[in-house]
């Protein structure tokens, strides 16, 4: 494996690497006091906007630039929202930053609130996140009893509190304002935008909604300084005037048919084959890949002879993917039907839909039935433009629908189809039957 | 309080103080109420809303929006076990997994064996990838599930 400094997944090895006493032992929370006792708040945001981290829950939004957008001067409460509701398919590492070094994700969330003068947190968990969800609640009881939170925080005038909320097991409430629909208490139906959630998130208030990595990131730019950040990753590519750059660490989440799966934390920008090669230990069984996801199901598909695509916020887009989304790679071998992936990809899509627009609600629905037809051998050549068009059509890039799930959607769909024509040609002429579940699923 | 017992109904009712809005506490109320019997009457829902101020329809809207709760119509065995569909567990094997488990517990999924033990569904992508194919018990999950390792997890919720 190659050689690299750990910074995010340094402890998560450590026997009670969860804990407070151990997280102190290691110079946790020395930033959080440095930031309170001789910051501004000001200051810690510009701090990360110099260090260019970029969100890591999928989109790539520069961090600290959507912290400048909350109101000046605002009366308040403010909010932080921790997105930790990881749904997006074959991404876990906000999970093991979780339940082995939680006190990392919270540190930045308190940086966060004490730069953007936020007075509560609320940390969104997915409800399947269970061993998550208590070391978490562990650590802010912890952290309650030592008087890092609560009111005047170590004799500082800055208070605050964070509370966690558990989510129900619908993928919708991962998108920021379906999380705060839902944290509301309602149906995570997400919000139109503007007013973006820094102007009107949280019961109507000021909010930043930011992921677990990204936070734990926030943790280590002001405990070791924007230049240390900035000198891992890629600079902005010139060819691409639209490119804030790739800086800093990254866990990329490796699965599928590959020998070694796991979180393996490595600076943006490497290449899909060295991470399945080098990490990974290769494809299983002595096979090749036949199709990969560059990050997470909605980013599309790759190809073998695309493996050498960077994967970093640029990188993906160059070989017709949708963006590095949460960087969650998933490898598929060339044994692998693209029909029974596609199934797969569409399913999901179909049942996780929120059902709100038209578009996302029909178009998902019937990608999802076309699939299955092509797959139970009933399927006609005509039926591929089909899928594509209803994938080109769905999304808020053709600008037909409220989030950005439809864009997901649609967009695995766009490049099987592109990527993969000939084998599902073959597969519709041949009249093969995939195979159907010998159990009748009630839903 | 139709439904809800005092020590729950204290527990809701301590939450209040963390939100700007009472309707907030409806997911954590729901929670409470599955976890504990194991499905959400529509009594309970009644309740509900009273502590929090809302209609029982805007209770009801919210719980149905997530498939996750189940009416008292539908209640769930003692353990709810969920395997995994998503595209990283079906490269490894849940297909295969789903079936097993359903031919041991004599159920479709969405069922709950005869004896009442556990209730087997399948979950969309549960975040335990590396560990494909994972199952969630309840709200912990086990990776790399064999046949084998299923049987003796059944064995063990069904003690
Ligand atoms: C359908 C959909 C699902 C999403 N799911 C998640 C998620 O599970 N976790 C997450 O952090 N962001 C998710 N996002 C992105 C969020 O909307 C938001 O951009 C992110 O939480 C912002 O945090 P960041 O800037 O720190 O990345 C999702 C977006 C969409 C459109
Ligand atoms: S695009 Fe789909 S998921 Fe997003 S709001 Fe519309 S219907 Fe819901
Ligand atoms: S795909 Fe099964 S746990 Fe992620």
């Amino acid at each position: 494996m190659a050689d690299n400094q750990l910074t995010l997944l340094a402890r998560v090895d450590k026997p009670g690497s969860h804990t407070l006493a151990s997280y102190r032992a290691d110079g946790g929370y020395r930033a959080f006091e440095k930031a309170i006792k001789e910051m501004q708040p000001t200051q810690v945001i510009d701090t990360v906007k110099a260090s260019g981290l970029r969100g890591r829950g999928g989109a790539g939004f520069p961090c600290g630039v959507k912290w400048t957008f909350l109101p000046k001067d605002h009366p308040g409460p403010i909010y932080i929202c921790i997105n930790a509701d990881e749904s997006e398919p074959c991404t876990f590492n906000n999970r093991v930053l979780m339940e082995k070094d939680p006190h990392q994700v919270l540190e930045g969330a308190m940086l966060a609130a004490f730069a953007t003068r936020a007075s509560t947190v609320y940390y969104y968990i997915r409800y399947e996140y269970g061993p998550a969800y208590r070391a978490t609640q562990a650590a802010i009881d912890e952290l309650y009893a030592a008087g890092l939170l609560g009111k005047n925080i170590l004799g500082t005038n800055f208070s605050l509190n964070i509370y966690t909320h558990r989510g129900a097991g619908a993928y919708i409430c991962g998108e920021e304002t379906g999380l705060i629909e839902s944290l509301e208490g309602k149906r995570a139906w997400p919000r139109i935008k503007p007013p973006f959630p820094a102007i009107e998130g949280a019961f109507r208030k000021p909010t930043i909604v930011n992921n677990v990595e990204t936070l734990a990131c926030v943790t280590h730019i002001i405990g070791k300084g924007a230049d240390w950040f900035k000198s891992m990753g890629v600079p902005p590519d010139p060819a691409n005037p639209r490119d804030a750059g790739s800086y800093g660490p990254k866990l990329y989440n490796l699965s599928g048919h590959v020998n070694k799966p796991g979180t393996y934390e490595i600076p943006l920008g490497i290449t899909a084959r060295r991470l399945i090669d080098e990490y990974g230990g290769g494809v299983w069984k002595e096979r090749k890949a036949k199709a990969v996801v560059p990050g997470g199901l909605s980013m599309g598909f790759m190809t073998e002879s695309e493996l050498d695509t960077p994967l970093d916020f640029n990188g993906p887009g160059k070989v017709g993917c949708l963006g590095l989304g949460t960087a969650a790679v998933t490898v598929v071998d060339d044994q692998t039907s693209m029909v029974d992936v596609l199934y797969n990809v569409c399913r999901f899509y179909a049942h996780e839909s929120c059902g709100q627009c038209t578009p996302c609600r029909e178009g998902t629905g019937w990608m999802f039935k076309i699939i299955d037809r092509i797959r139970r051998g009933e399927g006609r050549l005509e039926d591929l433009d089909l899928l594509a068009e209803v994938g080109n059509r769905i999304g808020i890039m053709p600008g037909t629908t409220i989030c950005g799930l439809a864009d997901g959607a649609g967009w695995p769909v766009k490049n099987a189809i592109k990527k993969f024509r000939p084998e599902f040609e073959e597969y519709i002429r041949s009249g093969k039957k995939g195979r159907a579940l010998q159990v009748a699923a009630a839903h | 309080m139709r439904f809800i017992d005092d020590e729950t109904r204290h527990k809701i009712l301590d939450l209040l103080p963390r939100y700007p809005s009472k309707q907030a506490v409806t997911l954590p109320a729901l929670h409470m109420v599955q976890d504990k019997y194991r499905c959400v009457p529509n009594d309970a829902v009644r309740d509900i809303a009273e502590l929090l101020d809302l209609a029982p329809a805007e209770v009801l809207d919210t719980m149905t929006f997530y498939m996750f709760f189940r009416g008292e119509e539908n209640k769930l065995g003692k353990t709810r076990l969920w395997v995994c569909r998503s595209l990283a567990c079906q490269l490894r094997g849940s297909d295969d997994l789903t079936e097993h488990l359903c031919h041991k517990l004599g159920v479709t999924v969405g069922g709950t064996s005869a004896d009442g033990k556990i209730t087997l569904e399948t979950a969309e992508c549960i975040g335990a990838c590396e560990g494909a194919p994972a199952v969630l018990v309840d709200d912990a999950h086990e990776m790399n599930v064999s046949n084998e390792m299923a049987d003796k997890l059944v064995a063990r919720l069904r003690a």
